[in-house]
């Protein structure tokens, strides 16, 4: 820990010390959509929502979706590192921290999200002055607020070592690493410290996790709306917020390993691993989708079999059958299979699908229900207009490019936990499988 | 104990739209243009809502529901409102504070009835109409939902007016706009717990009915048809 190998893992800080010219290209046309975005916002800022394809009944639309969708994401990170972490899944070591900034990151544009879709964006700080706790959506600014608070220091404590190795090998950005590092020497008092702490807030961070997309999804579910009021709500969110997270970490994996040439850290089994999870997220949210609408199919009252039909044959059919589709029968048969789950790019194809999935999936929960009010409301299906798409595809490219910046400031890898892993962790796996065989030598 | 309520009948009411008319123009409601009320952005506190009624494999009929809002006495619009910004006084109406709300349309959205409006844009009226806004109603803002109050500005001129005439409010003084213009004398107004107001009468008769009963939002619209008591339009 106290000398960092300058060869062994050299590539980890490598994207810090050096950047190419690819990546300020990539920052740049990232940059250009996100000013575009800023460009769409102003425009919605001056002319307020009537710029949007929003209308009497269909109050929420993409800003809603991308709310649930982005939020979902964040589910990646910090609860997939953390329960590994407690697992103690030796395996996880390359990829906990590249986990954990997708959380830290994708929540502040969940948030803005919400911010968006406000009628009166300058009065939101009106939920903390005269905020009103039987609504659900106060459970949300508490519980997402409690969520980011969490997970930054999930995030930052195990990057304390890391950034102490970076203040001793980069100089001039001593202003930043020094402070961050918190005088970070690696004595044996302070990893004793930094363990159980990293422990206790892996253990935190997982209930507050949870209780995040439950209470996203009780926003809907409180309501007494036809496919919104269901009580499998709270663990659907959380599944399908799982389910896009690690879809989401598989995705980001790819991309850094590929751009700072890290096949040796991020390797293949690590996203077959990732795959098996993903695999059994896919088949979860089957389950659960399964049964919410065979549940409301065979009850059959009036008012959800209107939403029910408007989803599975009716005008949401198109997007409800590439639902099914892209979250379930193509990760499914990508992910089943051996040869393509021992893939980096079978794995990355069923994300990326998966990510499709789940946003058709927020969007097809929000818009339908809405869609069919119980009373007749006359009025033209909601079609997203061009400031709503460029704001969706800002936030997306603003996240992409946040997440790189990290790259470049900060190992995306985790040094010192991978150094641990070389240095301990063969030995104590051994000890602990000898622990769980009966003692003495077999006969 | 007073609980304003309404009361529409069904049998009386031919669909003239006095009252959508009168409730513009009484709450200061901005006419929509073509492109709005194409897109479903017009503002109305009253609408006409059609429902298609008849045995299967007949021809359907057409019958016009005025739907004003509910007033329910358990509102599923004022608990998720996250700054408070509509609540239900202690009348029985369910208002809306335009200088708070912050236009998120969780109310709007968690409305059984779909009565709640939000302004897309500021209001505007053609120039003449301009001069004709009611000082008594506020003009809303951008960005805010509103809806229908139960003309509650006419509660307090009624009520100033009878303390100033040294009497109690007597059922009648105060009449909504929509129930006051309606020509064909469908729409009638008062004191739920007064049994001896007209509404109270009509709410206990054999052809009075409510909305959307089975949520449990006890709505203060009653409705009367004949020979259709508890059940659906």
């Amino acid at each position: 820990m106290e000398t960092f190998d300058d060869y062994v893992d050299r590539r980890l800080i490598a994207p810090i010390e050096t950047t190419s010219r690819r990546f300020y290209i990539f920052a740049g046309i990232l940059l250009a959509i996100g000013l575009w975005g800023a460009f769409a916002w102003w425009t919605q800022l001056r002319r307020g929502l009537s710029v949007t394809g929003l209308n009497a009944p269909v109050f929420w639309g993409l800003y809603i979706t991308n709310f649930v969708f982005f939020i979902g994401i964040s589910h990646a990170g910090t609860l997939i590192s953390a329960i590994l972490r407690l697992a103690h899944a030796e395996w996880r070591r390359s990829i906990t921290r590249a986990a954990e900034v997708i959380t830290v990151l994708v929540l502040f544009f969940g948030m803005a999200c919400v911010v968006l879709d406000l009628g009166r964006p300058d009065r939101v700080f009106n939920v903390i002055r005269s905020g009103n706790f039987t609504s659900p959506l106060l459970w949300d600014v508490t519980s997402v607020a409690t969520y980011l608070t969490a997970s930054t220091i999930y995030l930052y404590l195990p990057l304390i070592p890391d950034i102490a190795i970076l203040r001793d090998r980069i100089r001039s950005r001593g202003w930043l690493y020094r402070p961050l590092a918190l005088g970070w020497t690696g004595s044996a008092k302070q990893r004793r410290i930094l363990e159980r702490a990293i422990a206790i807030m892996a253990v935190i961070v997982i209930p507050i996790a949870v209780s995040v997309h439950t209470v996203v999804s009780w926003v809907f579910a409180m309501t007494v709306q036809p496919m919104w009021h269901s009580t499998i709500f709270g663990p659907y969110f959380v599944v399908g917020a799982i389910f896009s997270g690690i879809a989401a970490i598989i995705i980001a994996m790819a991309i850094i390993r590929k751009a700072y040439h890290l096949e040796g850290y991020l390797k293949p089994i690590h996203f077959t691993n990732l795959g098996l999870l993903l695999l059994v997220m896919s088949l979860l949210w089957f389950y659960f989708t399964f049964a919410e609408f065979l549940t409301t199919y065979y009850g059959g009252e009036p008012m959800h079999m209107v939403v029910f039909l408007s989803k599975t044959q009716g005008r949401f059919s198109p997007l409800f059958w590439t639902m099914v589709v892209t979250c379930f029968v193509v990760p499914f048969a990508l992910l089943a299979n051996r040869y393509t789950r021992t893939k980096v790019w079978g794995t990355v194809l069923a994300s990326i699908f998966v990510e499709i999935g789940m946003w058709l999936e927020r969007f097809l929960i929000v818009v339908p229900s809405l869609s069919s009010p119980r009373l007749p409301l006359t009025a033209p299906s909601y079609v997203p207009s061009w400031v709503e798409w460029s704001l969706f595809a800002a936030f997306l490219s603003m996240f992409i490019l946040l997440y790189a910046l990290f790259t470049k400031f900060f190992p995306i890898v985790s040094i010192w936990e991978i150094q641990e892993g070389r240095e301990h962790s063969v030995g104590e796996v051994t000890s602990r499988v000898l622990s769980y065989l009966p003692e003495g030598e077999p006969s | 104990m007073t609980r304003w309520a309404m009361v529409i009948d069904l049998d009386r009411c031919t669909a003239c739209q006095a009252c959508v008319v009168a409730c513009q123009v009484e709450n200061n409601i901005p006419p929509a243009d073509q492109s709005d009320s194409a897109r479903g952005r017009g503002i109305s506190w009253i609408r006409l809502a059609p429902f298609y009624e008849g045995e299967h494999g007949t021809r359907p009929e057409l019958r016009l529901v005025p739907l004003p809002c509910m007033h329910c006495e358990h509102p599923p619009c004022t608990r998720v409102c996250p700054v408070g910004a509509t609540m239900i006084d202690h009348e029985g109406i369910v208002g809306q504070n335009y200088a708070r709300c912050i236009g998120c349309r969780y109310c709007t959205t968690a409305c059984p009835y779909t009565v709640r409006r939000f302004n897309w844009k500021l209001p505007e009226w053609p120039a003449p109409m301009e001069e004709g806004l009611s000082p008594d109603v506020s003009v809303r803002p951008r960005g805010v939902v509103e809806k229908c109050t139960f003309c509650h500005h006419r509660l307090q001129v009624a009520r100033d007016k009878a303390r100033m005439e040294g009497r109690p409010l007597r059922d009648g003084d105060y009449l909504p706009a929509c129930v006051e213009s309606c020509p064909a004398e469908a729409m009638f107004f008062g004191d739920l717990d007064d049994r001896r107001s007209i509404v109270a009468r009509l709410a206990a008769g054999p052809r009075a009915f409510r909305l959307l009963e089975e949520l449990g939002t006890k709505p203060k619209v009653i409705y009367l048809s004949k020979g259709e008591s508890g059940g659906d339009v």
